[in-house]
Parts: structure tokens; C-alpha cells; sequence
């Protein structure tokens, strides 16, 4: 059971929300759609349940056309499971006749096996005659989740499921939502802007900005191979340094940085992450040899977070940050050199 | 090669509901726009008479007429608002719901009772001659009941709640913050309301002040019994007196187009005015604490036109329909009170459910074209009756001579009348002018359903009407249920449009009302007018109930 979106285009308005998006989900995976807000990662889930119809572009499951620009099939014909940013249960349904409510054209005792069936897998198994504004909010999600499980959808699509949850309960929630997924077997879909939980939860992750996607993979790639500044930015936070290309390598203040398919002379952006920046510290007699100042020092908890002025010869500064062993907090007035993991430094065409 | 299912239903630019939405608005619309028209249809010299004789004093009254009942129901309206909501004093909170009472009493109700009550033979009049040794009419001044400042007087006591009403609401949403700003800049409670208070809230009394104007123009009982001429009674008499359909149309549209100049008026002012609370931080109103004298004026003051205006017409129509037993004990009586509910009900189920369909298809497919269509649809409430009967009954007739003459010719039978001059015309006048009353109730209803809901249902394998009866429909039971109760009781008061398009021997209340007091048998009247009134207090209540209910910094 595959999910393709070929060449997928929507505008509202005459606005732009997707720009020819393509994307593949397989059987059993589990994609997570990244982005700031308003890059069209709901939209593009949207127009997957068919709630949007594109402008233009297919979407395609399971071989089946859903939509090409021509034809459309409505979203009730679509057997796609949605689970909702605040559940969108019915308020005047009880929990049992929520999660009934995709099943049609079933049998009583069916639709009551199913019911009971999916409950048990949320464990709400206790609350079937409740009514959704006595639940709490963790325990709406549950019955959402189930009732989006229940007519057994081969494809379950979630935006932002765990956004109307508290920071405690969310971590306990999500984890839950991933083992039923898990076991359920469908292929899911999940919209989020956190891109923590998107690598808790995600096979795979396309991170998408104003539209467009911008990168595509796992999240081991997405985190360590980032394909430009957006990219490694929004995965957490980012010291960039000023470089020029000399024989292959990028020259910085905090030293040479090997590079493929950069011409000699041409201005590069090297990207490190604060916790690759190591500290050295000098002895007095190597004062001359120090390239930073440390203009604050910040103790918090597991580790420490330093504000660096990096000096180059010329005289110019940068502005660093470095998060190092919380245990090691500098003084103020002492003297480091600052060290970058080269191995770690990423290193793009100057914006 | 990938599959495509057989379901698949063609992208087009226009569906059904879009198309029902679309056809249903224009139908609603075509009486204002058949009205409208007639502006450059030749009319021959019946202007040219019309402008000779009666057009100015049509004219004059009805402006007149508005003006005096603008500035009656604003310093009435407002100044109740701001008492019951600032200050403390006895009696406050009966006030609060009690100065809505009058909403329910008809302007031609309350005319028919004060003119038993003033006029020569009144008892006032007999009274003041008993005392005084007075033999008859020259022997006294006694100021006439049935003139321009009668009517304006009467149309200010019922109409005033509308005025009250919403300056209320606007001030109680107010916060205090703002206020006690303006006092600490030395103004005094008084100053406070005249520079900040009452411009803040200028846009609902604003609306509220267009509510009580509209009124008064559909107005037809109350200024035909006392024998003011204003458009409406001009269009009625054109018609019927003068036998000229094309000039009581082309009223009509005069009439019409002063409306929408006035509400487009209301509009921009409200467009210019459209305050934001510059304050998040919301205190209940603390009320202002009175001395004891100008408690008793407060009291008064609130007092005269809940007295006024509801307990003195109703007592005095209770009085009567008690010594007139006669006249409500007999089944001829409950006959005509069986039409006004048939009529009612009819009305009220048809406007709902046009209102749910017609809000569910804009809120599937909102566009352009739709909400242009909905708004078309809602004018029809500020239309007076006596114009909307002209719009109807033209085309109705119309097409009634048209059907005639083709099964004359082809089919050798004469059909006669279908369509005008029967409960369909009469029905069709009411939803196209109060298919806005159950529309604003069903869309605020439908605006409290998340657009998730539907898109939940959809994808749990429900079509857009499925989901409008199993989710919708149950989750908007309250709002459908008011929206009929509203549109019920405006039918049972409205006497305009039913006077003219009855059917021949088709008397409802209203118009049993209009017919006895016209033959100066007020008291024989009392009966029908009271049973409106009393149909009418339920709206009353309802609103009251649902103010209470939306008060910020109270509880919810």
C-alpha cells in the first residue's frame, strides 16, 4: 500500500501553498512532514485525505488515482484515516459511537467487536459510554486515535497530534501513538514543527519550507548531511563562520575545513554546531597563540553555554556560541583557544 | 498504468450545493429585485399626479416620522442601557429583562390601545370632563393621539428596545479599565459616558438605531389607522386606490433605495468606527454608587417605559379581553388563531431549513458568488411588507396569466389562480423576509461547529450531506429551534404583507386585529392583539436569557 504524490500544486487565491511536491510513502512506513509554520506540510496532508483538491498533480494509492486535476474521488470514498490537531470528536457522541462512526454498513455485533477491539488497543477500554468533554486531554487523543484506526484506514495521516498536550503527558502519549502505529501496520503520516519529535516518531522525514521540500531522508541524514543553511539550522542551532576556499580546503579562524567542488577564492559558509566547538585552555606564556574571548559564561544543568569572541588575524570578529561539559565552567577572564570537530563542520556556498 | 477507480467524480467549477445555495438566494432576491426594476418602467402621468398631490406629504411624514423615532428610541434606548448597566439603584436587576418587554407588543397594537385609552370617548377624556364639568370637545385642549407625534410616540416605546438592546450589550462589553481612565483624567460619571462610554459603543447603537428604523418604515397598521401618510400607506393606496401596480412599484423602489442608503450609511460609520478593545485586562463593571434622589430618577426613568410600553397596553388589552369574552369564547375566534399558527409554523420550518441548507452550502464551498447570493438573500428583512407584497405579486400574477392563457388555448380549461392570492404567496412573502432572522441564528450555530468536524466526518466516510445530519444537524438543535421560535413570532406580528396578499376570506390574528380596530371596535380587537403580545414575550425571554448568559468577567 504506497501513497505517491506526483508533481502535487495547490494555491489558495492565487497564493502558492505547494509548489510541484513529490513524495512516496511505503507500506508500514512511518514519514513526518517538518517545516516552520506555513511551509504547506498540513496542506500537503490535507490534499493526501482529500480535503484540498490540487490544482494539478496526482495523487496516487495503491495504484488507485485519488485525484489528477480532472477527477477527483471525495475524501469519504478514500478509506485514509486523519487524526486532528484538537481530535475534532463529536461532542454529542459518546466514546463508543465516536469511534463507531466510521463503521458503516456493518453489522451490530461487528461494529461492537471493532469498537471494543480498537478501545482496547488505546486502553480506553473502561470509558466507551463517556462523553468527550468529561475526558481529559490525553485521553481525547486516545479516542481520536482510535476512531481513526477503526474502519482500519491503510493509511493514517496525523497533524500535529500531540501539539494540544502538556510537555509530561506528550513524551507518554507519543510514545503510545507510535507502538499502536507500529503494530497496526498502516503507513502514517504525521505533520509536525518539532523537529525532536519528528525524529522520535519518523522512518523517514521531509522537511519542507514555503512550499517546496527541502530535503528528504532519514533523520540520521537529515541531522548530520543537511543540505543547506535551512537544513542545519532547524535541527538546532548553528555557529556560522566566514571562509574562503584555498587548495580543497575552506580557511576559517578556527582553521581548514577539507571541501569537494568549490573553485579557489570563492566565499563558503561553514557551519558548527555549538557542541563541536572544543575549548583549549592556554598558559600564560601561550597568550599570544589565543584566537577567543569568553565574553559570559551560563551554567545550565547537564551542560554550559559560553558566548565566544573569535578574533582573526586581520582583526575582524565572530560571535560564537559553545556548549561544553557542564562540570567545566571557565572564568571569565580566562584564556582559550577555540577548536572546531572538523569532521562535523558543514560547509555551504555563502548566502 | 495506474487504475482509476469508478468512483471518481469530475473537478467542476459548480456543484450542487453551490447551485442550490445559488438558485435559492436568487429566488429569495427577486422580489427586491423585480421592485427595483420597475425604476425605469414608464408609469404615464400617475407620478406627475402622485408628485402634484400626495408625494411631498409622503415624504415629510415618513421623515419626520424617522427622525422623531431616531433620536425617541436612541435617548430612551441608550440612557436605560447605561442606567441598568453603571449605576446601582432599586429595582436594577427586574429592569435589566423588563425594559426588553415592549419588544413584543406590535406598533399597531400599542396605537389601537392608546387610542381607546386618549381618545374623546377614552377614559382619560371622560374623566377629565367628569371632574371638570366639561360638555364636549371645545371646551378643553386635549393633545390628538392620532397624528404624527402620536405615532412617532408609539413607534419610540416598542421600538426603543432594539436601541437598548445592543448599546447594552456594547457596554457591558466595556471594561471598567477604560472608564476609570477617563475619570482619573477629571471627568465626571456623567462626562465619562458622553466622551468615552458612548463613542465606544456608537457602532451597536448605531445598529440598533437602523433596527428601530427599519421597523418603523415596514410599519403599515399604526400610521393607516391614524391616518398619517407616509410610503408605505402610499404604496398600499396606489395600488388599490389608484389601481396602478407600476407606481406603487416604483414607490416601492424609492422606499427601498433610501433603505440600503441607510444601512449602507450604517455601515461605513461602522467601518470608520470599528473600535478594538485597546485593554486585555477585563474587570467587571463596579457600579456606580446614587444618592437617594437621583435614585428615584433612575428609577423613574427606567420605569416610565417599561409602563409605557408594556404594562399599561397589556393591562388595558387584558381589561378589555376580559369584558369582551364574547369575542375570543366562540370558535370563530380560534379559527383565525389556527391560521396564524398554520402560517407561523409553515413559514418557520421552511425558513430554518432553507437557512441550514443554504449556510451549510456556503460554509462547504464558500466563494465569491455564494456569499454574494447569501447577502442578496438576507435584505430581505429590511424590505417593508407592503414592498415586498408589490414584489411578489407582479411577477406572481404574471405568471398566473401566463399559465391561464396557455391552458385556455391548448388545454380549453381556465386555471385561474395559482399562485397569488394564496397561503404560497403569502408563505413565500414570509421566508423571503425573515429567511434572515433563522439565517444569522443558523450560521452563528454552524460557526460553533469546527471546520474539523466536518473534515473528520468526511474522512470517516461520510458525504456532505451525511455529515450535515449526523453531526451538524444534532450539534445545531438549539440554534435551529431559536431561529424558528424568532421567525414564528415575527410571522404571527406581521400585518403588512399579509393584509395584501391573504387569500380572499383568510384572516389571521394580525389581520383580525387591523380589521376590528379599523371599524373603531377596539376593545372587540383586544383579544387577537393580546394572544400576539403574549406569543410575542417568548422571543423576549429568550433574548434576555441568552445576555445573561454571554456576560463577560461573569460567570459563563
Amino acid at each position: 500500500m504506497t501513497l505517491v504524490l506526483e508533481n502535487v500544486e495547490l494555491s489558495f487565491d492565487g497564493f502558492c501553498v505547494l509548489n510541484k511536491i513529490n513524495l512516496t510513502v511505503e507500506t508500514g512506513e512511518f514519514v513526518c512532514l517538518l517545516g516552520p509554520s506555513g511551509c504547506g506540510k498540513t496542506s500537503t496532508l490535507r490534499v493526501c485525505a482529500g480535503l484540498e483538491t490540487p490544482k494539478t498533480g496526482r495523487v496516487i494509492v495503491d495504484g488507485h488515482v485519488m485525484t489528477d486535476g480532472h477527477f477527483v474521488l471525495p475524501p469519504e470514498k478514500r478509506k485514509i484515516g486523519f487524526l486532528f490537531q484538537d481530535f475534532a470528536l463529536f461532542p454529542h457522541l459518546n466514546v463508543f459511537d465516536n469511534v463507531a462512526f466510521g463503521l458503516k454498513g456493518m453489522a451490530k455485533a461487528k461494529i461492537k467487536e471493532r469498537v471494543e477491539e480498537v478501545l482496547k488497543q488505546v486502553q480506553m477500554e473502561k470509558y466507551a459510554p463517556a462523553l468527550p468533554h468529561m475526558l481529559s486531554g490525553g485521553q481525547q487523543q486516545r479516542v481520536a486515535l482510535a476512531r481513526a484506526l477503526a474502519p482500519k484506514p491503510d493509511i493514517i495521516l496525523l497533524d500535529e497530534p500531540f501539539s494540544g498536550l502538556d510537555s509530561g503527558l506528550r513524551a507518554e502519549i507519543r510514545d503510545e501513538t507510535l507502538h499502536v502505529l507500529k503494530t497496526s501496520n498502516v503507513a502514517a503520516v504525521m505533520v509536525t514543527h518539532d523537529p525532536e519529535e519528528a525524529m522520535f516518531m519518523a522512518d523517514r522525514i521531509v522537511l519542507m519550507k514555503a512550499g517546496n521540500i527541502v530535503q528528504d531522508g532519514t533523520p540520521v541524514d537529515l541531522y548530520s548531511k543537511p543540505v543547506d543553511h535551512f537544513a542545519a539550522s532547524f535541527f538546532g542551532e548553528v555557529n556560522i563562520l566566514k571562509g574562503v576556499i584555498k587548495d580543497n580546503k575552506a580557511q576559517t579562524v578556527l582553521g581548514a575545513v577539507d571541501t569537494v567542488g568549490f573553485s579557489d577564492g570563492e566565499k563558503v559558509d561553514v557551519l558548527v554546531r555549538p557542541q563541536n566547538i572544543k575549548l583549549r585552555r592556554l598558559s600564560n606564556d601561550q597568550k599570544e597563540r589565543a584566537n577567543s574571548h569568553i565574553e559570559a559564561a551560563r551554567y545550565l544543568g547537564r551542560e554550559s553555554l559560553l558566548h565566544i569572541r573569535l578574533e582573526d588575524p586581520s582583526g575582524e570578529t565572530t560571535h560564537i556560541h559553545a556548549r561544553i561539559d557542564g562540570q567545566m565552567l571557565p572564568r571569565e577572564e580566562e584564556i582559550f583557544t577555540a577548536e572546531m570537530d572538523v569532521e562535523s563542520a558543514l560547509v555551504f556556498r555563502a548566502s | 498504468m495506474f487504475a482509476y477507480p469508478a468512483k471518481l467524480k469530475k473537478l467542476k467549477t459548480i456543484n450542487g450545493w453551490t447551485l442550490f445555495t445559488l438558485i435559492s438566494a436568487l429566488i429569495i432576491a427577486s422580489p427586491v429585485l423585480v421592485v427595483l426594476s420597475h425604476v425605469f418602467m414608464p408609469s404615464g402621468d400617475v407620478w406627475a399626479h402622485l408628485a402634484d398631490t400626495v408625494l411631498s406629504r409622503y415624504i415629510y411624514n415618513s421623515i419626520v416620522l424617522l427622525l422623531g423615532v431616531g433620536l425617541g428610541t436612541l435617548v430612551v434606548g441608550t440612557g436605560c442601557a447605561w442606567l441598568v448597566t453603571m449605576c446601582d439603584f432599586p429595582g436594577r436587576k427586574i429592569f435589566e429583562w423588563a425594559l426588553l418587554l415592549p419588544l413584543a407588543v406590535p406598533a399597531y397594537v400599542i396605537a389601537y390601545t392608546y387610542t381607546g385609552l386618549l381618545d374623546y370617548a377614552g377614559p382619560v377624556q371622560e374623566t377629565l370632563r367628569l371632574v371638570f364639568g366639561w360638555t364636549s370637545a371645545r371646551d378643553y385642549w386635549f393633545p390628538e393621539i392620532r397624528s404624527l407625534w402620536g405615532a412617532t410616540t408609539m413607534f419610540t416605546l416598542v421600538l426603543y428596545p432594539y436601541v437598548y438592546m445592543l448599546s447594552r450589550a456594547a457596554f457591558l462589553e466595556q471594561s471598567i479599565c477604560v472608564l476609570e481612565v477617563s475619570r482619573t483624567l477629571g471627568r465626571t460619571p456623567f462626562q465619562a459616558f458622553k466622551d468615552v462610554a458612548f463613542p465606544l459603543a456608537r457602532p451597536a447603537i448605531a445598529a440598533g438605531s437602523a433596527l428601530a428604523l427599519m421597523e418603523t418604515l415596514n410599519d403599515f397598521g399604526t400610521v393607516h389607522f391614524f391616518a398619517v401618510d407616509t410610503f408605505t400607506t402610499g404604496i398600499y393606496r396606489t395600488w388599490f386606490g389608484l389601481g396602478e401596480p407600476t407606481a406603487a412599484a416604483q414607490l416601492g423602489a424609492c422606499l427601498l433605495i433610501f433603505i440600503v442608503s441607510l444601512i449602507a450609511l450604517e455601515r461605513y460609520s461602522r467601518g470608520q468606527a470599528a473600535y478594538h478593545h485597546t485593554t486585555v485586562r477585563y474587570r467587571a463593571l463596579r457600579k456606580l454608587q446614587l444618592s437617594k434622589p437621583k435614585q428615584i430618577i433612575s428609577f423613574v426613568s427606567c420605569f416610565l417605559p417599561v409602563l409605557l410600553g408594556f404594562i399599561l397596553p397589556a393591562g388595558i388589552l387584558l381589561n378589555w379581553a376580559l369584558a369582551t369574552t364574547e369575542w375570543w369564547l366562540n370558535w370563530q375566534f380560534w379559527g383565525f388563531a389556527f391560521n396564524s399558527f398554520i402560517l407561523s409554523f409553515v413559514a418557520a420550518l421552511l425558513a430554518v431549513i432553507l437557512a441550514v441548507l443554504m449556510a451549510y452550502g456556503t460554509r462547504l464551498h464558500p466563494s465569491f458568488w455564494t456569499k454574494l447570493g447569501v447577502r442578496a438573500a438576507s435584505i430581505g428583512y429590511a424590505v417593508p411588507g407592503s414592498v415586498l407584497a408589490v414584489g411578489i405579486m407582479l411577477p406572481f400574477a404574471w405568471t398566473d396569466n401566463f399559465i391561464d392563457s396557455w391552458a385556455r388555448e391548448y388545454l380549453g380549461i381556465s386555471t385561474g389562480l395559482i399562485l397569488s392570492g394564496t397561503i404560497v404567496a403569502v408563505v413565500f412573502a414570509y421566508v423571503v423576509r425573515f429567511l434572515s432572522v433563522s439565517f444569522n441564528a443558523i450560521e452563528a450555530g454552524l460557526g460553533k461547529v469546527t471546520k474539523n468536524m466536518d473534515c473528520a466526518a468526511r474522512t470517516l466516510g461520510h458525504g456532505p450531506a451525511e455529515t450535515l445530519r449526523k453531526v451538524h444537524l444534532p450539534l445545531i438543535r438549539a440554534s435551529m429551534f431559536s431561529a424558528s421560535i424568532l421567525v414564528f413570532v415575527d410571522v404571527m406580528k406581521e400585518l403588512p404583507a399579509t393584509m395584501i396578499m391573504r387569500p380572499f376570506n383568510f384572516t389571521t390574528l394580525a389581520v383580525r386585529t387591523f380589521e376590528l380596530a379599523s371599524d373603531e371596535q377596539l376593545a372587540e380587537a383586544s383579544s387577537a392583539a393580546l394572544a400576539i403580545v403574549i406569543v410575542g414575550i417568548i422571543p423576549v425571554i429568550m433574548i434576555s436569557r441568552t445576555i445573561a448568559k454571554s456576560r463577560p468577567g461573569h460567570e459563563s
